[in-house]
C-alpha cells in the first residue's frame, strides 16, 4: 500500500493502478454533481433569495424611514402654523373683547345719560305740574278768602280773572 | 505494518488492466456517501430563516466564498464554489474517516482507512486540479495567452515553469497524503501498544486520544490547505494579470 505500491507498480509498469484513479475521479465528479443539483443549489438558492429579502427590507426601510422624516418635518410645519393661527384667533378676539367693552361702555354710558336726562325733564315737568296745580289752588283759596272777607257778590269769573293777573303779577315781580 | 492491500485487477486483453485497490474505492464511496447525506439532510426544508444544520452548511458556503475572494474576484471565483465547497468538505470527511476503526484489517489486508492515506487518490485530486486550472485558463483566456504565460515574465522561465506546474501538482497531493498517511501509521502503532497488554493499554491510551484528537485537527486544517491552494492555483491560471 501507499507509497511502496505506487512505486512498484510504477516501476514494473505492467500493473498500473488506473482503477483508483479512475475511482477517485468518478467518485468525486458524481458526489460534486450530486451536491450541485441536491444541496449546494437550493441552498445557494435560497441564500441568494435572503439577500434579495435583506436588500429590500433594507431599502424598504430606507423608503420608510425618509417618508417618516418627511411627515415629521409636515407635522412640525403643520404644527406651527396651527400655533401661529391660535395666537391670531386669540389676539383678534383680545382685540374683539377689547373693542366690545369700549361698544358696551359707551352705550351704558349714553343710555345713563339719556336716563339721568330724562329723569331731570320729568322732574321739571313735575315740577311745573306741581307749581301750577299750586297756583290752582292758591287762585281759588284766594277767591275764597276775598269773597269771605268782601262779602260782596262779584262773580266768580271776574274775581278770578283778577286775582290771576295778580298773582302772576306778584310771581313776575318775585 | 507490512500488510497488504486488497486488490482486484480487471484486464482488458492482455496489455491493458485496471488494477483496483478495494480498500481506496470503498473508503471513497464511503466517504462521498457520508458527505453527500451530510449535505443532503442538512439542506431539506431550507428556511430564509436559517436554523440547526442549515446554518452550518451555509457558513462553510461562506467560508469557502472567503476563500476565493482571498484569491480573485467574485465574478471569476462564483464558478469554482461548488469545487470548492465539495472539496473541502469530502477532503475533510475522507481525512477524518479514518480515525475511528483506523486501521482494520481483515486477511491481512488494510481495509479501514482514510481514502486521503493513499497517494493515488491525493495526487489524482491534485492533478485534477492541475488540469482544471488549464482547462479553465484556456477556456477564458485562449490558447494563446495560456501558453504565453509559460514565457512569462521571460522566456528562459519556460523550463521553470514547467516544472513549476509538476511541483505544484505533487505538492498538493503529497501534503495532503503525507499528513493523513502518517498520522494513521501512528495511530496505528499506538494502538498496538495498547492492544499490547495492560500496561500498554495504559500507557497507549493517553497518547492515543492525544494523537486522535491532533488528527482530527489536521485532517481539517489539511482539508483548507488543500481547498485553499486549488484556488491559488485557479485563480493563477484564470486571472489575466498573471
Amino acid at each position: 500500500m501507499g507509497l511502496e505500491h505506487f512505486a512498484l507498480n510504477a516501476g514494473s509498469g505492467l500493473s498500473f493502478n488506473g482503477g483508483d484513479i479512475l475511482a477517485t475521479v468518478v467518485i468525486f465528479g458524481i458526489l460534486m454533481a450530486l451536491l450541485k443539483k441536491f444541496a449546494w443549489g437550493p441552498l445557494m438558492g435560497i441564500m441568494t433569495q435572503r439577500e434579495e429579502l435583506v436588500s429590500s427590507e433594507i431599502e424598504a426601510a430606507e423608503q420608510a424611514r425618509k417618508e417618516s422624516s418627511a411627515l415629521l418635518e409636515e407635522q412640525k410645519t403643520l404644527l406651527k402654523e396651527a400655533r401661529t393661527e391660535a395666537q391670531t384667533i386669540i389676539e383678534s378676539a383680545k382685540k374683539q373683547a377689547e373693542l366690545q367693552r369700549e361698544e358696551i361702555m359707551t352705550a351704558a354710558r349714553t343710555e345713563a345719560t339719556r336716563l339721568k336726562e330724562s329723569a331731570v325733564r320729568e322732574i321739571e315737568t313735575e315740577k311745573e305740574k306741581a307749581i301750577l296745580a299750586v297756583r290752582e289752588e292758591v287762585v281759588s283759596l284766594s277767591v275764597l278768602a276775598a269773597s269771605k272777607v268782601l262779602g260782596k257778590e262779584i262773580s266768580e269769573e271776574d274775581n278770578s280773572a283778577l286775582i290771576k293777573e295778580t298773582i302772576a303779577k306778584a310771581g313776575e315781580a318775585k | 505494518m507490512g500488510h497488504g492491500a486488497p486488490e482486484y485487477t480487471l484486464k482488458f486483453g492482455d496489455v491493458f488492466s485496471l488494477t483496483f485497490n478495494l480498500s481506496t474505492v470503498l473508503m471513497l464511496i464511503l466517504s462521498a456517501v457520508i458527505v453527500f447525506l451530510i449535505a443532503f439532510i442538512s439542506t431539506r426544508n431550507l428556511k430564509l430563516k436559517p436554523t440547526g444544520m442549515q446554518n452550518f452548511m451555509e457558513w462553510i458556503m461562506d467560508f469557502v466564498r472567503g476563500i476565493i475572494q482571498s484569491n480573485m474576484d467574485w465574478k471569476t471565483g462564483g464558478r469554482f464554489h461548488v469545487l470548492g465547497i465539495t472539496l473541502i468538505m469530502f477532503i475533510a470527511v475522507s481525512n477524518l474517516i479514518g480515525l475511528p476503526l483506523g486501521g482494520v484489517y481483515i486477511n491481512h489486508e488494510l481495509w479501514w482507512k482514510s481514502p486521503t492515506a493513499d497517494i493515488t487518490v491525493t495526487l489524482t485530486l491534485a492533478s485534477m486540479i492541475t488540469v482544471l486550472s488549464s482547462y479553465y485558463g484556456i477556456k477564458m483566456h485562449g490558447m494563446k495567452h495560456y501558453t504565453g504565460t509559460f514565457f512569462k515574465p521571460v522566456s528562459f522561465m519556460f523550463p521553470l515553469k514547467i516544472i513549476e506546474e509538476f511541483a505544484n501538482t505533487l505538492t498538493l497531493g503529497l501534503r495532503l497524503y503525507g499528513n493523513i498517511y502518517a498520522g494513521e501509521i501512528l495511530l496505528g502503532l499506538i494502538a498496538g501498544i495498547a492492544g499490547s497488554g495492560l500496561v500498554g493499554f495504559l500507557g497507549g491510551i493517553i497518547p492515543g486520544m492525544a494523537w486522535i484528537g491532533f488528527s482530527i485537527f489536521i485532517g481539517f486544517i489539511q482539508a483548507f490547505v488543500f481547498t485553499m491552494l486549488t484556488m491559488v492555483y485557479l485563480s493563477h491560471k484564470v486571472s489575466k494579470d498573471h
